[in-house]
C-alpha cells in the first residue's frame, strides 16, 4: 500500500506538552477491537480529549480551538508503551501528519514512518522554543522541509536540522513502503533460507 | 578485533540484506501473533493478493480480548469475539497454527512461547506485541513491532530493521530475602527511567541475574521495553537449556545436541564491547512499588514519594499531572495507603512460580475484606499446574479466587477492568492512566508485595511479613 508522500510541509502547530505520552494515552485499549485501520482519529487522546458522558473537555488541547494544524508538537519520550499501531493510525487519521518531539519511542517511531507521519526529533531546547513560540503565537507557521531535515520557525528565524534514516526519507519522498522493498528481493530472501537450511 | 556481544552474534546470524546506508533486512525464525495487532495486516496481504511466506513459522494465540471466567461459553462482547474469531479465520486460510479459547496450549502469547519449546536460544522473535521482549530470557533477539510489521514478516518472514546500540546492565550480587526480579527491573526501571534504554537493546547480566530462574528472567525482559529498550536479553546457560529440554517443541536426540552445541556458543565475548554499560549492586535493591503514571516512577516500598522541588525543573509538571490523576500527595509514605484491588497476572508475572510465591505467602492468612483480589494464570498449562500442585485449594481457603488465563486487568480490553478512582496493586508491567479502565489507579509490584496488600489491605512491606 502506498504511504503518503512527504517532502515539505508548512503548518501551525497543536502544542501538547506533556512528558512521556504513552500509546494507551494516545489510544485507550478499549478502542483496539476494531479489525481494520480507519476511524481511529475520532478516539485519539480520548480520554483527555472527552469526559464519560463523551463530551468534549474545553481544558484539552484538541478541543481548543485556538490551535489548529497537521503539525503535533509534544514533551519528549512519545510514543512509549504498547506497540500498538493503532496510535500512528489515530494520529494519522485525526490529521497529523508531522510529530515533533525531543525523543520517540523506538516501536512507536517505526509505525508512525510506515503510515507517512513524519516523526522529527530535536533538541530539547529547540523544542522549548518551538513551545515558547507556540504560546506567543498559537498561529505560528512551522516549516517541516524533508529535503533538507529541517524545522524552522521562519517568522522568528530559528531552526533546526534533525536527523532521518537516508532510507526511509527516501521511502517518504517516494512514498514507498517496506513491504514493497521487500517483496521485490523475495529471490535473495530465498537464497538465504536455502543456505542457511542447508 | 574485540569479541562480540550476545546481541551480534545473533543479529549477523540473520542478516539477509544490507540496504546501503540504511536498515538491515533481518530474517525472522519464529513470530507470534495474537487477535488485536493481526486482522488489519492479514487484510493487508489480502488487499495485495499475497499469502504468509512461511505459515509453519508463525503460532497465534488469542489472549487479549477473551473472558477470564466461562470460557467455555461464547465471548459475549460483540467486538472482542468478532476480532477472535477474525484470527481463527485468518488463521484458517493461511494454513497458520492457532491455540483456540478451549485449546489445553492456550495463553497468554508470551507465557506459551517459551513453555511450550518455541522460544529457544539464538532465535530472532517478533510479536506484534511491546512485551515481546520476554522471550529475550532465552538469549535471543526478541522485540515488539507494529502492525504493519507483522504484515511485512507475513509476507516475507523478513523486517527491515536499523541495528540497535547495545548495552549491558550488570546486576551483582545476592538479593535481600523478600525481593524479586519483578524488584530487580522496576529498580532499574526507576535509576534509568522510561526512555533510559531507548535505541539499546539490552543484555542483563552479573551474579544475580545468572542466579535466577528462567521464570524469573523472564519478568526481566518482559520489562525492558518499560526502559525504553528495543529489546532485552540474557546469555543462554544451563539454567536456560535445563528448561528448554524435552519441551513439546524442543529439538530432540540428534537434533538437540547439535542445537546445544550452537547455543554454548552465544553468549557475549569475554572481550566484547558495549556501546553502554550500567552497574548496580543487588543488596540496594529492595521491594519496589510505584507511585505515579509511569513505570519509571517507582521507589523502595519504605521510602516516601519526592517532593515536587526533588523533580527535575522540566519534568515537574508532569510529575504533578501524574500525582493528581493517582490522588497522592508529594512527599508523603506509600506504606498504609489503600488498596481495592489486587491483581495477579499478565507476561510479567503469570507464570506458575508467581503464583506459588503468592500461594505460599497467603497460605494461612485471609484475603482482606476491602479488597477484590484477581488471580490469574498466564496460560492454560499454568492453570492445570496450579490446579495439581493444589494452588487453587489453598487459595480459596485463603479467600482467592483462581480465574482462566489471558491478559485481563493488565490492560483491561475484556471485562476484568479497575473501576474508575480506586487502587490496584497490580503485577503486570504498566501503571499509565487507564491502563487497567479508564480512571483506574495502578500500583506496580511482585507477586509478593501484592500478596501483602491483599491480606492487609493496605500497601504494606511484604517482609514484614515473611
Amino acid at each position: 500500500m502506498p504511504i503518503d508522500k512527504f517532502v515539505t510541509l508548512e503548518s501551525s502547530c497543536v502544542p501538547l506538552p506533556i512528558e512521556n505520552v504513552d500509546t494507551d494515552q494516545i489510544i485507550p485499549a478499549r478502542f483496539l477491537k476494531k479489525t481494520t485501520r480507519d476511524g481511529f482519529g475520532d478516539s485519539l487522546f480520548c480520554d483527555w480529549r472527552y469526559d464519560k458522558e463523551g463530551n468534549p473537555k474545553p481544558d484539552f488541547v484538541l478541543n481548543d480551538p485556538t490551535y489548529s494544524g497537521s503539525i503535533l508538537v509534544a514533551g519528549k519520550n512519545f510514543g512509549s508503551g504498547s506497540s500498538r499501531e493503532h496510535a500512528a493510525w489515530a494520529i494519522h487519521g485525526y490529521g497529523f501528519k508531522v510529530v515533533v518531539s525531543s525523543f520517540f519511542a523506538d516501536i512507536f517511531k517505526n509505525n508512525a514512518l510506515n503510515n507517512g507521519v513524519l516523526p522529527v526529533q530535536i533538541s530539547d531546547d529547540f523544542l522549548n522554543q518551538l513551545f515558547e513560540a507556540i504560546e506567543a503565537d498559537a498561529k505560528v507557521v512551522v516549516k517541516v522541509d524533508l529535503e533538507n531535515q529541517t524545522i524552522s520557525v521562519p517568522s522568528k528565524n530559528i531552526s533546526e536540522k534533525f536527523d532521518i534514516n537516508p532510507y526511509k526519507k527516501k521511502c517518504l519522498i517516494n512514498g514507498y513502503d517496506d513491504i514493497d522493498y521487500l517483496l521485490s528481493i523475495t529471490d535473495d530472501i530465498q537464497a538465504w533460507e536455502e543456505k542457511a537450511h542447508a | 578485533m574485540a569479541g562480540k556481544t550476545l546481541f551480534d552474534k545473533i543479529w549477523e546470524k540473520h542478516v539477509v540484506n544490507q540496504v546501503e546506508g540504511g536498515p538491515s533486512v533481518l530474517y525472522i525464525d519464529r513470530h507470534l501473533i495474537h487477535e488485536v495487532t493481526s486482522p488489519q495486516a492479514f487484510a493487508g496481504l489480502k488487499e495485495r493478493g499475497i499469502k504468509v511466506r512461511r505459515p509453519e513459522k508463525t503460532i497465534a494465540t488469542p489472549d487479549h480480548n477473551i473472558p477470564t471466567m466461562d470460557q467455555h461459553l461464547q465471548i459475549h462482547d460483540e467486538l472482542s469475539r468478532f476480532q477472535v474469531n477474525k484470527l481463527k479465520e485468518n488463521c484458517e486460510d493461511n494454513g497458520i497454527t492457532m491455540y483456540g479459547l478451549t485449546h489445553p496450549y492456550n495463553g497468554i502469547v508470551h507465557v506459551i512461547g517459551p513453555e511450550l519449546g518455541l522460544t529457544r536460544p539464538g532465535m530472532t522473535i517478533v510479536c506484534g506485541d511491546s512485551h515481546t521482549s520476554t522471550h529475550g530470557a532465552f538469549g535471543s533477539i526478541a522485540f515488539g513491532i507494529g502492525t504493519s510489521e507483522v504484515e511485512m514478516v507475513l509476507a516475507t518472514q523478513c523486517l527491515m530493521q536499523t541495528r540497535p546500540k547495545t548495552m549491558r546492565i550488570n546486576v551483582e550480587g545476592e538479593l535481600k530475602e523478600g525481593v524479586t526480579s519483578k524488584d530487580i527491573v522496576l529498580y532499574i526501571i526507576s535509576q534509568l527511567t522510561t526512555g533510559g534504554g531507548t535505541g539499546y537493546f539490552v543484555e542483563f547480566a552479573g551474579s544475580a541475574i545468572r542466579s535466577l530462574s528462567m521464570e524469573a528472567r523472564m519478568t526481566i525482559c518482559n520489562m525492558s521495553i518499560e526502559m525504553g529498550a528495543k529489546g532485552g536479553m540474557i546469555a543462554p546457560d544451563e539454567t536456560t537449556f535445563e528448561y528448554v529440554k524435552g519441551r513439546e517443541f524442543a529439538p530432540k536426540g540428534e537434533e538437540w545436541e547439535k542445537a546445544l552445541a550452537e547455543w554454548k556458543q552465544l553468549p557475549s565475548d569475554p572481550d566484547a564491547v558495549f556501546d553502554k554499560e550500567i552497574h548496580f549492586k543487588a543488596e540496594d535493591i529492595e521491594p519496589i512499588i510505584t507511585y505515579g503514571t509511569n513505570p519509571g516512577m517507582g521507589l523502595g516500598i519504605s521510602a516516601n514519594i519526592p517532593k515536587v522541588e526533588e523533580i527535575e525543573k522540566s519534568s515537574q509538571k508532569s510529575f504533578v499531572k501524574s500525582l493528581e490523576y493517582m490522588g497522592f500527595n508529594a512527599g508523603e509514605a506509600m506504606i498504609g495507603k489503600r488498596v481495592d484491588y489486587v491483581f495477579v497476572g499478565s507476561c510479567t508475572n503469570g507464570r506458575i512460580e508467581d503464583l506459588r510465591a503468592f500461594t505460599k505467602f497467603v497460605e494461612g492468612k485471609k484475603k482482606a475484606d476491602n479488597v477484590v483480589a484477581w488471580i490469574v494464570p498466564g496460560s492454560k498449562q499454568v492453570e492445570k499446574q496450579a490446579l495439581e500442585e493444589g494452588l487453587k485449594e489453598k487459595l480459596e481457603a485463603a479467600g482467592f479466587e483462581l480465574r482462566q488465563p489471558g491478559c485481563s486487568a493488565c490492560l483491561a480490553m475484556n471485562d476484568d477492568k479497575i473501576p474508575e478512582g480506586l487502587y490496584a496493586v497490580s503485577t503486570s508491567n504498566r501503571n499509565f492512566e487507564g491502563r487497567q479502565g479508564p480512571g483506574a489507579r495502578t500500583m506496580l509490584a511482585s507477586p509478593l508485595t501484592a500478596a501483602a496488600a491483599a491480606v492487609t489491605g493496605v500497601i504494606t512491606d511484604p517482609r514484614t511479613l515473611l
